[in-house]
């Protein structure tokens, strides 16, 4: 059995849209990444499986039967999206509600290099170049790393 | 007895819909909770007996046969590692039990904790017994979706923050995962993971070789091997001790267990043997020298549990019975081991107010029972004799000097200074947070400021008050699981024989195919 070429292209277009906006800072946007995701591969089961007339004995000759497995698998896989986009879309209010946006931050290593290469470029610019680079490591490694407030102190 | 196969997935589900039903009776939802776990570790021991002597077990779901139905199949693998994870998960409920009464979150409990934590244990237990590449599927987001409930407990910023990694991370490695059931669906037309095992073997190498490969990527993602790991030290630690300790403990392993899985039952003769070698070496290596990098002990676990991940899959790649043995016994040493120091690390941070080691200090003076609490599964972990890990790391390079080749003699050198380098962070641990001076900063007496009081109220959430005595309902679990992973050592010689059966019958696959297909031989 060989898949519609529409349907192929279509499962191409949702996943890179999928992709591309799984790779957006936002979470809303990430949201819907994952919604287009989800459906991009529901659609994939889909084309695995016969097309045909429906799956009930009696009504279709069983020759030309769909192929039912594929179907249970969408719904199940559905339902599965469904609850992760509920709970994606909580998180993202509460990331508002916590923080007035919806970004995504940078992780704790992360913000720890830019905060070292910021004091490396600091201490260049004020010209202390003498000073042994593994010194310059060790102040970056040892700086306290901001944790992200909790407006809810100021509340 | 296949009756029993079913009974560790739907207990703790039931016992999720009861706790739920009694939001507000927390005394009640902890005897339903702890009832559960411990019938579900019972029925475990008693699955892991029947399955050495007779077998594998295969329930089918609703009498439904084989191919057709869904079957849940418990061979030894599958056993032996549900009496792990129902062991460790009995004992972490305990810990946070005793955590959130010392809190005296009895008037605000977390009331979604039980029931979710119960259905993490029937997530784990259904992927471990799955028998159906969709069941497994179906197992592993139930274990997701309560790991997502569990990690951003009381919602406070850091968690959201580090959930959102998390949460993103893993529904990236789900879509991938059912992508490739689509996939294997289509090229074979069938789910079942003993008819796949025939049916894979007829299909063009190129195309197994990227089924197996999408699969693969899905679990490496679960599982955090090397470069599908950075989301794991992000947002492990921010999570309440105990939840950490059992993410730690058993969700990366259902990866490791998934590909042990896909390795030897669907693609035996993949040639991607050396390609999981080279993975595992740099997941050691780099997983190592970012925990000896790390200046806060959560972090510096989760460094470790990820560069330990590299061990297990070092085994999976030599694809030799010893390899595979080692595999197994190191898995079932490491969740014990890893949740250990992870309960620990809790306790640290009760007592010492803090987890960083640029803060805490003279611990061994103020609380040598802590003291001993973390040094012994601290050694463990590092490999030092007689502990387990000891005997799991040296049964692994064992294995590798057997096989011979020179990817399997690279592994071997990496996995020494791997266990050297491991001994390294323990040690820097150990001198910083237990032997230097106290730290001036440390608090001796409970803090009782406002922002600790609400901290407190939050129950699980949060760093509770510093500087009060442990509780006992904490320090007892934890004990009860220190000397479980010594005790590792007293019966590593069984330990070792019913991994090497299971090692054995994973390799041949005839009795997990002849087990789920009784009449005709497949």
């Amino acid at each position: 059995m060989s898949p519609n070429l529409w349907y192929v292209l279509l499962i191409g277009v949702l996943f890179a849209a999928g992709v591309a906006l799984l790779l957006e800072r936002s979470l809303t946007r990430v949201v819907m990444g994952v919604v287009l995701l989800g459906n991009g591969a529901n659609l994939l089961i889909l084309t695995t499986g016969r097309a045909g007339g429906a799956p009930i004995v009696g009504t279709t000759p069983q020759d030309q039967m769909s192929d039912p497995l594929p179907h249970a698998m969408i719904l199940t896989a559905i339902v599965i999206t469904f609850g992760m986009t509920a709970f994606l879309l909580a998180m993202a209010y509460r990331s508002w509600y916590l923080t007035g946006h919806d970004e995504v931050q940078d992780d704790v290593e992360d913000r720890r290099i830019m905060r070292q290469a910021e004091q490396d470029r600091d201490r260049s610019e004020v010209g202390e170049d003498d000073t042994p680079d593994s010194e310059v490591a060790a102040a970056g490694a040892a700086a306290v790393i901001p944790t992200p407030r909790d407006p809810r102190e100021h509340s | 007895m296949t009756w029993l196969v079913p009974l560790p997935v739907v207990m703790p589900l039931l016992g999720a819909a009861l706790t739920l039903m009694m939001p507000r009776r927390p005394r009640a939802q902890r005897a339903v909770t702890l009832t559960v776990l411990s019938a579900a570790l019972a029925v475990a021991v008693a699955l892991l007996a029947l399955t050495v002597q007779h077998g594998p077990l295969v329930m089918e779901v609703g009498a439904w046969t084989a191919p057709v139905g869904i079957v849940l199949v418990a061979d030894k693998l599958a056993a032996l590692m549900l009496v792990v994870s129902a062991a460790v998960t009995l004992c972490v409920l305990i810990y946070s039990i005793g955590q959130g009464m010392a809190d005296g979150n009895e008037e605000t409990p977390l009331t979604v904790y039980h029931p979710t934590y119960l259905v993490l244990a029937a997530g784990v237990t259904n992927a471990f017994l799955s028998g159906d590449l969709f069941n497994l599927y179906v197992g592993f987001e139930i274990l997701l979706v309560a790991s997502y409930v569990l990690l951003t407990l009381g919602s406070t910023g850091t968690r959201v923050r580090a959930g959102t990694t998390y949460v993103v991370v893993s529904l990236l490695s789900s879509v991938i995962f059912l992508s490739a059931i689509g996939l294997v669906y289509g090229a074979t037309g069938t789910l079942n993971l003993a008819h796949l095992a025939e049916r894979v073997q007829d299909l063009p190498p190129g195309l197994s070789l990227a089924l197996e490969g999408m699969l693969l990527l899905a679990f490496g993602i679960k599982a955090a091997v090397f470069p599908l790991s950075a989301w794991l030290p992000d947002s492990y630690p921010t999570a309440p001790a105990p939840v950490t300790a059992v993410f730690a403990g058993l969700l990366t392993k259902v990866g490791v267990y998934a590909i042990i899985r896909t390795k030897t039952l669907l693609f035996p003769d993949s040639p991607v043997g050396d390609m999981l070698m080279f993975l595992a070496l740099l997941t050691m290596v780099v997983g190592i020298l970012g925990a000896v990098a790390q200046s806060d002990i959560k972090r510096l676990l989760s460094f470790t549990l990820i560069s330990h991940i590299g061990y297990m899959l070092f085994g999976v790649g030599l694809a030799s019975v010893a390899g595979l043995t080692g595999a197994i016994f190191y898995v079932v040493h490491h969740i014990v081991i890893q949740t250990t120091l992870f309960l620990v690390a809790g306790l640290i941070e009760r007592r010492g107010g803090t987890t960083s080691l640029d803060r805490l200090g003279g611990l061994s003076r103020v609380s040598p029972l802590l003291a001993v609490l973390f040094f012994v599964p601290a050694l463990n972990l590092a490999g030092i004799p007689p502990f387990s890990g000891f005997l799991g790391k040296l049964g692994l390079l064992q294995a590798g000097v057997e096989v011979g080749s020179p990817m399997a003699w690279t592994l071997v050198a990496g996995g020494v200074v791997t266990s050297l380098l491991t001994l390294y962070a323990i040690a820097r641990v150990w001198n910083l947070a237990f032997w230097r001076m106290p730290h001036p900063e440390m608090p001796s007496v409970p803090d009782v400021s406002p922002a600790a009081e609400r901290a407190r109220l939050l129950g699980l959430s949060d760093p509770s008050p510093s500087g009060a005595m442990l509780p006992r309902l904490m320090i007892v679990p934890t004990l009860v699981l220190v000397a479980l992973g010594a005790g590792l050592t007293l019966v590593a010689g069984p330990l070792f024989d019913v991994s090497d059966q299971a090692a054995r019958d994973l390799l041949q696959r005839t009795p997990y195919l002849e087990a789920v297909f009784p009449r005709e031989a497949p």
